[in-house]
């Protein structure tokens, strides 16, 4: 009791950098442990986080990372172990309680209310106030501002979350951690789906939170991140800590050797195929300067539309796949023109597309593994609308197993499933439909390196199999490891072209961020 | 963590019925009316009960279709109406019996098309579009009669609300058939796992080349059209048809629906749910008779009994998922 009756009375300024006790180490976690039905999600854990460092802490999927980050918000209580946080045990803690002394965490689904402004959103629950529950707008939108502006951010406090996008709804919850005095911010892989402008603004924000005395543990998926902006990071692996180490004192292979256990010597397996005949064309599409750009994709290739969030890759690829009208362009699949107003007629032309969102675009998540593999194709396997159930399932088996989706039975509902078993399930999708054309929009995002190199490896049996394959990727390395041809998008527009010899990371960063014009 | 056989015995009550706990409610209400009153337990009282729940069972069939796309159908009850009018108008006018429950039928395919089209192609919420045919259908059936009962007193014609096939009346025998029906549609077509497939994720079912709105407009045009059904045995058994038939059933139908474990959210349920759930509600009502309860309270307990249900289906659901 003593303990939590000294901790509440302690509530941080942002900005009192020395702190209460100035002690190197603010968080402390000694042999916790945490089990669930079936795992032990985390063994015995000893992990510190130093005042004011960004730590990173990376781990493949299932390696503990949002159990030890749950109970580092209070949502789960710990089996075993102690966790200390400025020098005080915390004995029970509660969700309100981590709050409280100024644990706050940014989950990758955000919290954010869409249709209330800005500054509502950054103070909701503990808003300023004229009188009780009157809210004190002027004060509220002046230290809206203040805290907007110490994030050097530029966004109106009465703007409506909703008319804003991902990224900039990213920094309104980091100013709303700020506003709740937070003194250890946590970040659930917060660039996934950020651009590479985008991301580089958020880092500036991370380090100004540094400055601020802000100590902040940062999970993330892309190992360069770690080396951009962490001082220190810990390797989680099967529930255990692998073990921290200083940014400068490791390299890449280190990193993902702890993460996996083995070594990864080939990452992208260069598909060794010669491209054959032309399979898919788009013609009369934006190009620089007029409707004359095309794009060709042949059998046993990768091309890769290169561009920032934004550019109109993901949207020329939906429209290819007629998920959305297409304004401009004509496709033709092996010289035959075809005509596609919505998916169904893709899929029979022989186009399939794994979208850029597994969750909403992918799956349907309360269905069945079964189930889901066997959507695009399913009339295919009846007559008169009566399924061969027979038949279903031993094709979806043959998949499961072609591409080892690791699963106990195909009528598991997917939502159980990890990333990048779900991801293996949508390319399974694709892969039941014999589809002549693939369109891979981001499919390893989110998902950890030793399922990313088991899609690559699947993209290389694709690609032996004769598919023409249009990638999009917004990991510049995977984008030049993995292609045969890189098309450059910007505002809309195919802008450049290039081979994969020809391609570096700078040339493709220039082209998609504008700067081609003279 | 449960043994693996008993994991795919849960798995397989869960694909039959959605939902264990509606057959729970359901046997402990009849067991409770059995202790309480003689009558509740005789054959005749049962066939009896299920004959009144087969109008509600048959419209809360074709509802199921659209609640598991996430849908909603206000519009049902008074489709019904105007099915019986017209019906009933058409024979009055001298037409074969046959060709008046045609008619019955067809204008509640019609007005379900409508629905449908409206909905997929007009792009309009479910909620807001069936409202309008709700009060349009209405509206139309008090026009077509003037406001007065049409007499439907031919016996072909009322063969389907009257009559028997051996021991069981002709009601149940077109309830076990459109349930038969419907439950062999949704497990074993297409259409079926492209139902769950919508309500599941309607975004991802588009792109695996679903077509989402011929779908969802199908759903409508079934559910429009056994609401007609439902009007047409309804005339026959009263012998005529009245305008104001059917007010309010919608919320019965959609009550059934939930009762038996579907989600409003769609993508998660079942027909055999939805038929255990319109004989809930059937027995409530026949129970409540058998005990004299006063006709004013009886409203009251079936929304009680409605609510604690869904309640304890939510308990169960919620053990069983953690």
């Amino acid at each position: 009791m003593n303990d939590l009756m000294h901790a509440t009375g302690q509530a941080h300024p942002p900005d009192a950098t020395a702190g209460s006790a100035a002690s190197p180490c603010l968080l402390r976690m000694n042999q916790v442990s945490k089990r669930f039905p079936g795992v032990l999600a985390l063994d015995r854990v000893d992990f510190e986080v130093q005042t004011g460092e960004i730590h990173a802490l990376i781990g493949e999927n299932g390696a503990g990372k949002s159990t030890l980050i749950k109970i580092l918000s209070g949502a789960y209580q710990a089996d075993s172990g102690e966790l200390i946080f400025d020098g005080q045990h915390i004995q029970q803690p509660t969700p309100a309680r981590m709050q409280h002394i100024g644990v706050s965490v940014i989950y990758q689904e955000l919290n954010l209310v869409p249709y209330l402004s800005v500054a509502r959103n950054i103070f909701l629950g503990h808003e300023p106030q004229i009188v009780q529950g009157v809210i004190d707008f002027r004060t509220m939108h002046q230290r809206s501002r203040e805290l907007l502006n110490l994030l050097g951010i530029d966004l109106p406090p009465t703007r409506l979350v909703a008319d804003l996008g991902i990224a900039a709804r990213q920094l309104v919850e980091v100013a709303k951690a700020l506003s709740r005095r937070v003194r250890l911010l946590i970040m659930d892989e917060p660039t996934a789906p950020l651009s590479e402008q985008e991301t580089a603004t958020l880092f500036d924000v991370v380090r100004r939170l540094r400055q601020q005395g802000v100590t902040v543990i940062y999970i993330s998926h892309r190992l360069e991140e770690v080396f951009r902006l962490a001082d220190r990071v810990t390797v989680l692996r099967d529930g255990r800590v692998i073990g921290t180490r200083p940014v400068e004192a490791v390299t890449r292979d280190d990193l993902v050797r702890m993460m996996v256990g083995r070594e990864i010597t080939e990452q992208y397996p260069k598909s060794q195929v010669q491209p054959g005949e032309v399979v898919l064309r788009v013609s009369g599409l934006p190009g620089r300067t007029d409707h004359d750009a095309e794009l060709v994709v042949r059998a046993g290739e990768i091309v890769a539309l290169a561009g920032l969030m934004g550019s109109g890759r993901t949207e020329l690829a939906r429209q290819i796949f007629g998920a959305d009208p297409m304004p401009h362009g004509r496709i033709e699949i092996r010289g035959r023109p075809v005509r596609i107003h919505s998916t169904w007629q893709a899929i029979e032309a022989g186009i399939g597309m794994v979208p850029e969102d597994r969750k909403t675009q992918g799956l349907i998540l309360e269905r069945s593994v079964a189930d889901n593999i066997s959507l695009p194709v399913l009339s295919r396997y009846a007559r008169a609308m009566i399924v061969r159930q027979a038949d279903v399932r031993n094709m979806v088996r043959e998949l499961v197993r072609a591409i080892d989706i690791r699963i106990q039975h195909i009528a598991q509902v997917v939502r159980t499933l990890s990333g990048g078993n779900q991801q293996k399930v949508i390319l399974a999708k694709w892969l039941a439909s014999h589809c002549d054309v693939l369109i891979l929009d981001e499919p390893t995002r989110g998902v950890d390196v030793g399922a990313r190199t088991e899609i690559y490896r699947v993209i290389g049996q694709l690609v032996e199999q004769g598919k023409a394959i249009l990638l999009i990727s917004s990991d510049l390395p995977e984008l030049l490891g993995l292609c045969d041809r890189v098309v450059v998008v910007y505002g809309g527009r195919l802008v450049a072209q290039f081979e994969r010899h020809a391609a570096t990371a700078e040339t493709i960063i220039r082209y998609a961020s504008g700067a081609f014009a003279d | 963590m449960l043994p693996a056989r008993l994991r795919t015995e849960t798995r397989d009550w869960r694909r039959i019925g959605g939902s264990v706990a509606p057959i729970v409610v359901l046997i402990l209400i009849c067991l409770l009316l059995s202790l309480l009153t003689p009558r509740f337990l005789t054959s005749e009282n049962l066939i009896n009960v299920v004959r009144q729940s087969s109008l509600n069972a048959i419209v809360a069939a074709g509802m199921t279709l659209v609640i598991l796309t996430g849908g909603i159908d206000l519009s049902v009850g008074s489709l019904l109406a105007v099915s019986s009018v017209f019906s009933a108008g058409t024979l009055a006018a001298g037409s074969s019996p046959l060709a008046a429950i045609l008619a019955g039928i067809g204008i509640g395919l019609a007005f379900g098309v409508a629905n449908g089209l409206i909905i997929t192609v007009g792009d309009v919420a479910p909620f807001i579009v069936t409202l309008g045919t709700l009060t349009i259908a209405r509206g139309i059936a008090l026009v077509y009669t003037n406001g007065a009962p049409i007499m439907a007193m031919d016996n072909d014609f009322r063969f389907l609300g009257r009559g028997g096939i051996g021991f069981l009346p002709v009601p149940i025998v077109i309830l076990i058939v459109v349930y038969l029906a419907v439950y062999f549609v949704l497990n074993r077509t297409t259409f079926g796992s492209y139902v769950y497939a919508i309500g599941g994720n309607q975004e991802a079912a588009r792109l695996s080349g679903v077509r989402v709105r011929l779908i969802k407009a199908a759903t409508y045009a079934i559910s429009g059209l056994l609401a007609g059904l439902t009007g047409v045995i309804l005339t026959g058994r009263l012998g005529s048809a009245q305008p104001n038939l059917g007010s309010g059933d919608e919320l019965d139908a959609i009550a059934a629906v939930v009762l038996g474990g579907t989600s409003l959210a769609g993508g998660r349920g079942g027909i055999v749910g939805t038929l255990v759930g319109a004989l809930i509600i059937g027995i409530l009502s026949n129970g409540l008779n058998l005990l004299n309860v006063n006709a004013y309270y009886q409203p009251v307990a079936k929304g009680v009994v409605i609510l604690i249900a869904i309640l304890v289906d939510r308990r169960v659901r919620a053990s069983s998922a953690a």
